[in-house]
């Protein structure tokens, strides 16, 4: 149950922020989250990594279906030399998907240290 | 121990951040490219997307709508003109606007700023060229005119009104790539804008090179070589026109036979270095046939610029109605006004004149300072001009550039124009002069008779143009308009010596001596590159001219009657090529079949089997391109690399009428071999070397026409992004040809005005009007071009607002 809040709660502010923040700020939630909602740190990292994947995952399939993939078959060819709209996509999930859970496992360890000391 | 784990993972956490988050080993920070949020996903458009808006503006003063169609053209009804200048600023913003300022940075010498130190040369050139200083010349006169002031000021406004609703993460794509954001728009980029493509159209001339030539070869050869009048030549003012006699007579000065024209090998030293010039391919057609010809008693016209063909388009598709005027057609995204188009009364048309306007003086520093040169008896000063270059990641560079009474010393020490630096050599360009030319169009957009248009023309002086005219009510017209120079016979073609005024321009050609007709016999007037008047005009007018799409154009259209604009797209798209009517029978006269087998007989057989129409899928006109080619480096490379002059040439239609009237042909032997070889040998060889090649492309299929000739669209960042660009078209013509589509180079826009009561039109771009490469917009016109298709544009009238031709409505409010 946990876990559920915290994936959804850092998917959803990591939304939020992005519209007025720049990109790192889902770091910033995602580092901040497991402070509040403490778990294990492996689930902390999984719940981070999990969020971000669906949020960037999910909002690049949706964005690119919508355009009927045209640019992201440019895109892909450009950058990664493969015309796959769907590689593209799951590196953008990856990529939002390893900071949050990074930063997710970071607030979790320090909360882990802060709460054992208190 | 917690504490170890939790460094080591705030370090790595660090680091990933970091690397996502640097411009130091990408130009973009990978975290903001791939955020869906920020990125490159905000540049997805969706397909389906409304392009309804209401939008508030304070500089508006009343209310318009622009309405959108399928295509995305936009219709602005607006209730006075201002507006509407705004307005369109602010659509060629939101659609183009990455392409405007790129241009405008290109134009200024700037892009250094963007992609580094690699385009050191490139912006040097263009400032030495004095492009900012010809814009800040074309400013200075458009502001003080408050019709032309009045347009430019709006259309900054607008285009700015567009930049301040971006946020970074709704920028083009190419500023995300490149990692750079727009700045605003002044009237400056305008004008620099419109310089740009003055340089594109009046920019090119051969003067240096030619004067490396006159060191070895001396003048008389060179004018057989580079002659003023083809044989063949079919004007664009009809032959036997008798022309009045000049009412100015530059005089030659003392020295022009003893310095002049005398092979000098100190003004240009060792191998040239000059800036990069223009496309001299930039040129076009345009004709217009009068009502006695045309089945319907309206008169055509017709026009398609070529240039080279680049994505997004340099053209931006627009009609403007306002309480003055109704103007469909072409803009450029950078300029107000419809550019070539027609409205409720005429239609108009560009084709390049070809025209020498720049020429180039030698001047005598007094010292390494540049601060005083030689003229006349004295040491004058020069206007030192520090030109800043910033360059991205490093710092900037400075160049200094004398102005002189000719213009900007170009080439001195230190840029120079070959590898010894020989003489300083200062431009005079007739762009560096003050002009209005956005009053042209102002002007143009708004005629509605013959008067109008050549009241009109006065405010056009550079870039010269054959401009094209035809009204409803019946007159068909040409004028090349310009401001020339009055020169002496000869004057131009070489550098020429700077030290004091005798070889100045004069004077320049009264406006009403510049060829020109009105209501021809023959029912049609008509341009395509060619000199715009035979040897009756009594002016000197040196240019790059061409020769052949000319001859077919004319022949075609004196042969028609009962014309239609269905015949005119069929004439755009013809691929006969005349050129090879004239060279293939020599070429055929002098190879010898008898000593060809296997491939070459076959090779041989299919050109002699040709139809002569450049199409995709023969092998003729492939075969045909390359062995005259391969004649003409087998004539001249000797010659010229002796003279050291390593790009220019003498023309095609040069040589083949040289061959054709003299079969001794002096130029055909091979001064690097002992024995003295013949135009046959020079046919034969250019052939036997035609067939190894042919035989290397048709290996891999390339040998036909479409696939070698592998027709493609590049984005303006080229190879860099190919993705963005289009390639493989199917698309025939060439080189002489009326559909005169080259491998990047070609009809920019195609265009049939059907001038009846309501009129028609039919008109195609090869891209279309988003320059977002996500958009379904950014190319979707494209394979109707290269099938010689046409699209029936859509000529909004007032009161047709809720006609279902029009999908979408952009509302602009005052306030």
């Amino acid at each position: 149950m946990k876990f559920i809040i915290s994936l959804i709660l850092i998917a959803l502010l990591s939304f939020a922020f992005s519209l007025y923040l720049p990109w790192w700020s889902i770091a910033i939630v995602s580092f901040g989250v497991p402070l509040v909602i403490w778990q294990k740190p492996y689930l902390d990292f999984i719940a981070g990594f999990a969020a971000l994947f669906l949020l960037w995952g999910g909002l690049a399939w949706y964005t690119s279906s919508a355009n009927n993939h045209l640019l992201a078959e440019k895109i892909a060819v450009l950058v990664i030399n493969k015309n796959s709209p769907l590689t593209l996509i799951t590196i953008t999930a990856l990529a939002g998907a390893l900071v949050a859970g990074l930063s997710a496992l970071t607030g979790s360890l320090l909360r882990g240290i802060i709460w054992k000391k208190a | 121990m917690r504490i170890v784990f939790f460094c080591i993972s705030l370090l790595v956490t660090a680091l990933l951040l970091f690397a996502l988050g640097t411009t130091t080993w990408t130009p973009l920070a990978l975290g903001n490219f791939l955020s869906p949020q920020h990125g490159i996903w905000q540049n997805a458009e969706p397909a389906k997307q409304s392009f309804d808006a209401t939008l508030h503006f304070p500089e508006l003063k009343g209310n318009t709508t622009v309405y959108l169609d399928e295509r995305l053209v936009p219709h602005i009804v607006a209730d006075n003109d201002e507006d509407a200048y705004f307005i369109q600023g602010y659509l060629h913003a939101k659609f183009r606007l990455w392409q405007m300022e790129f241009q405008t940075y290109a134009a200024a010498g700037r892009i250094s700023e963007i992609v580094g130190d690699v385009a050191k040369d490139y912006d040097r050139g263009k400032r030495r060229l004095g492009m900012v200083y010809a814009a800040e010349n074309l400013l200075k006169e458009i502001e003080a005119d408050p019709v032309s002031k009045a347009e430019v000021d709006n259309y900054t406004a607008g285009v700015n009104a567009y930049i301040a609703t971006l946020t970074e993460s709704r920028l083009p794509v190419e500023y995300k790539l490149l990692g750079y954001a727009p700045e605003k728009w002044n009237n400056l980029k305008t004008a620099l804008f419109v310089k740009q493509m003055t340089e594109t159209l009046a920019g090119f001339e051969n003067d240096l090179p030619m004067t490396k030539a006159l060191a070895y070869f001396g003048d008389a050869k060179l004018r057989l070589l580079f002659p003023q009048i083809a044989d063949a030549l079919d004007p664009v003012i009809p032959k036997g026109t008798v022309y009045p006699e000049a009412t100015v007579h530059p005089i030659p000065p003392a020295s022009k036979d003893s310095l002049y024209i005398q092979p000098d090998t100190t003004t240009v030293q060792g191998k040239l270095k000059e800036i990069n010039k223009p496309n001299p391919a930039n040129g076009s057609n345009n004709w217009a046939v009068s009502g006695n010809k045309t089945q319907s008693g309206a008169p055509i016209l017709c026009n398609d610029p070529h240039l080279t063909l680049s994505l997004p388009s340099i053209w931006y598709e627009i009609q403007m109605i306002t309480p003055t005027m109704n103007a469909y057609g072409v803009s450029f995204p950078g300029a107000p006004g419809v550019i070539i188009g027609f409205n409720d009364s005429v239609a108009f048309g560009f084709t390049n004149s070809g025209r020498d306007v720049k020429d180039y003086y030698s001047i005598q520093f007094k010292d390494e300072t540049k601060t005083q040169y030689r003229f006349g008896n004295d040491w004058k000063s020069a206007d030192l001009r520090i030109e800043e270059i910033k360059i991205k990641g490093k710092p900037p560079i400075y160049d200094t550039v004398a102005y002189t009474v000719f213009g900007p010393v170009t080439y001195d020490n230190s840029f120079p124009a070959s590898e010894m630096p020989g003489k300083a050599l200062a431009a005079r360009w007739k762009a560096h002069d003050p002009s209005n030319e956005l009053l042209l169009w102002h002007y143009l957009d708004r005629a509605k008779n013959y008067e109008d248009y050549e009241n009109a023309l006065q405010y056009f002086t550079c870039p010269a143009q054959n401009v094209a005219f035809a009204s409803k009510s019946g007159d068909i017209a040409i004028w090349q308009q310009g401001t020339f120079p009055a020169r002496w016979n000869r004057q131009g073609v070489y550098a020429m010596p700077g030290e004091d005024s005798s070889y100045m321009w004069q004077t320049f050609i009264p406006r009403s001596e510049n060829p020109h007709v009105l209501n021809p016999e023959r029912g049609f007037i008509s341009s395509a590159n060619q000199r715009p008047a035979d040897s009756a005009y009594h002016y000197f007018i040196p240019g790059e001219y061409d020769l052949y799409r000319g001859i077919e154009i004319n022949r075609r259209l004196a042969a028609m009657s009962n014309i239609t604009p269905q015949d005119m797209m069929k004439l755009q798209n013809d691929n006969y090529n005349a050129f090879a009517e004239t060279a293939l029978p020599l070429l055929l006269n002098y190879i010898t079949q008898s000593s060809l087998e296997g491939m070459a007989n076959q090779y041989l057989d299919t050109i002699k089997n040709w139809s002569l129409n450049n199409d995709i899928n023969l092998t003729a006109p492939t075969l045909f391109t390359l062995w005259f080619k391969n004649l003409e480096r087998q004539v001249w490379d000797d010659e010229f690399e002796k003279a050291g002059v390593d790009k220019m040439r003498p023309s095609q239609p040069t040589l083949i009428e040289a061959l054709l009237k003299d079969s001794a042909f002096a130029f055909a032997d091979n001064i690097n071999t002992p024995q003295t070889e013949t135009i046959s040998d020079a046919v034969n060889v250019a052939f036997a070397k035609t067939v190894a090649t042919a035989d290397s492309l048709a290996s891999v299929n390339k040998l036909t026409w479409g696939m070698y000739k592998n027709t493609s669209i590049y984005h303006l960042l080229k190879t860099k992004v190919m993705p963005f660009a289009r390639t493989g078209l199917m698309v025939g013509g060439g080189k002489h040809v009326i559909n005169a589509t080259q491998h990047d180079h070609g009809p920019s826009w195609r265009m049939i005005v059907h001038l009846t009561r309501d009129t028609e039109a039919y008109v195609v771009y090869p891209g279309g009007q988003s320059g977002n490469p996500g958009s379904p917009y950014y190319d979707n016109f494209i394979d109707k071009w290269a099938a010689g298709e046409y699209y029936k544009a859509w000529i909004m009238k007032k009161g047709e607002e809720g006609s279902d031709r029009l999908v979408w409505k952009m509302i602009f409010k005052k306030g």
